[in-house]
């Protein structure tokens, strides 16, 4: 039986966490697909005739179907692409993984970032809160080896792409020990699992050049 | 004998999120135990243990596991009583991921600019907030039309997930028409989206589990009067 033709384009930026964990769930899955780099803050025509709502990376193309928003694509590519699935099975399961999903992309991202950078009440009290949230992430990781269990998930790869591999090069470039072993002893035994996995390994974005551009938006947020 | 499912919804009666699972308990015809959360009064314990990252409703509780977030709890809903009544989501990866991008459009960007244009007392923000409030609704009537297909519902012929998602929103905006004695939802900008918002609240299921636009309209008042007797005590 002769295969489909299939044609996946992913519109993506090398420092973005959400585009990001779309190429670790597409090469974990073994999909072949054609990367076309957004030279941001210029956005392509393309990007704007694709995502006229919110102009903004990730897109997936799939053939003739256009997809924006990193957790609706992730979904989208586990339902077509069955091998290696990345969402529970279980509807329980499912829906803490969408939960804490939700909640690593807006507490933890706002904390563990505007709010840090903008410390208005402080740094210590913003560093304070943000670790508060990570703690909820500590419990729920303990004695497994990633947060989909024995292989990685879906939340591996928001959690990952989100936290050691954006929000840590910030922390970093401000000098803050935000996850320090003894704290979070399960969350950084899970960052070194995740290193060993070559599909997300492939995608993490160079350290320095992280590091430098988390440091400059913070410094330009500062600013003004 | 098949054991009774211990299925618990943590409420408030008016929130256009806690309507949204009731909805789709309905649809399944999943009987349920409803907790109605004290508005005014403290957080209760189970509410507390249930929610405790975010301590909010609505909360379902499935046989003493809990399940957070609106949108989450109808999905939860739909996969876990897959074979009652109809499926609340698309069946095809693509119309899913359509039906939750609008979804996620109302709550992230529609919404709360509708919520800042009520609250709001700069007459700029809440010009600018309008605008955006009357664009997301241009956006909808568009992203209706081209869904439904000429059908009634986002979902087609039956009620869907999206569908859920926006029509939450109905009673509240019909009952802040009624206080501000402005219309929302235009006939001549967004006619399809009228026309599918009274399919929507006259359907069977629906009737019966959203709260009357009168008594929301009441209770509206009645914040506002807290508001600003809180204002002016300041």
């Amino acid at each position: 039986m002769a295969e489909k033709e299939e044609c996946v384009k992913l519109l993506g930026f090398w420092g973005s966490p959400f585009s990001r964990r779309v190429e670790m769930a597409l090469k974990l899955k073994g999909v072949p697909y054609e990367y076309l780099e957004e030279d941001l803050p210029n956005k392509t025509s393309l990007l704007l005739e694709l995502n006229p709502l919110h102009k903004k990376v990730p897109v997936l193309v799939h053939n003739d179907k256009v997809l924006p928003e990193s957790h609706l694509i992730l979904e989208y590519i586990d339902q077509t692409w069955k091998n290696n699935p990345i969402l529970p099975h279980d509807p329980y399961e499912k829906a803490m993984a969408r939960f804490w999903a939700k909640f690593i992309d807006e507490q933890i991202l706002s904390l563990g970032f505007r709010s840090l950078v903008e410390a208005e009440k402080g740094r210590e009290v913003a560093i304070e809160e943000t670790q508060e949230m990570l703690m909820f992430l500590e419990k729920e990781v303990i004695g497994q080896d990633f947060f989909g269990g024995k292989t990685i998930g879906f939340l591996d790869m928001v959690a990952g792409s989100m936290i050691p591999f954006c929000l840590a090069r910030l922390w970093e470039g401000l000098g803050i020990d935000m996850i320090p072993e003894e704290t979070f002893p399960e969350l950084n035994r899970w960052i070194k699992n995740l290193k060993q996995v070559e599909a997300v390994r492939e995608c993490i974005p160079p350290r320095d050049k992280q590091v430098e551009r988390m440091t400059k938006i913070a410094e330009k947020i500062m600013s003004t | 004998m098949e054991e009774r499912e211990e299925v618990k919804l943590l409420g408030v009666w008016y929130s256009p999120y806690a309507i949204r699972p009731k909805i789709a308990l309905h649809l399944k015809s999943v009987e349920y135990d409803y907790v109605e959360e004290d508005l005014f009064g403290s957080k209760s314990e189970l509410l507390l243990k249930s929610n405790p990252v975010h301590k909010k409703v609505p909360v379902l509780i499935h046989n003493s596991k809990p399940v957070c977030e609106s949108l989450n709890i109808v999905e939860y809903i739909d996969e876990t009583w897959n074979s009652s009544g109809q499926s609340i989501l698309p069946s095809h990866p693509h119309d899913r991921a359509l039906a939750r991008f609008w979804s996620a459009f109302v709550d992230n960007k529609w919404f709360p600019a509708l919520k800042l244009a009520t609250i709001t007392k700069s007459e700029d923000a809440k010009a600018k907030s309008m605008e955006e409030v009357e664009e997301g609704l241009l956006q909808l009537e568009d992203a209706f039309v081209s869904i439904s297909k000429g059908k009634s519902f986002f979902g087609g012929e039956a009620i869907g997930f999206m569908d859920i998602c926006l029509g939450s929103f109905l009673v509240l905006l019909k009952a802040m028409e009624e206080l501000k004695g402005e219309k929302l939802l235009d006939e001549s900008k967004t006619p399809s989206l009228c026309q599918w918002g009274g399919e929507f609240l006259s359907d069977e299921t629906v009737k019966n589990v959203v709260p009357e636009i009168k008594k929301v309209a009441e209770f509206l008042r009645e914040l506002e009067v807290r508001a600003q007797s809180a204002a002016s005590r300041s």
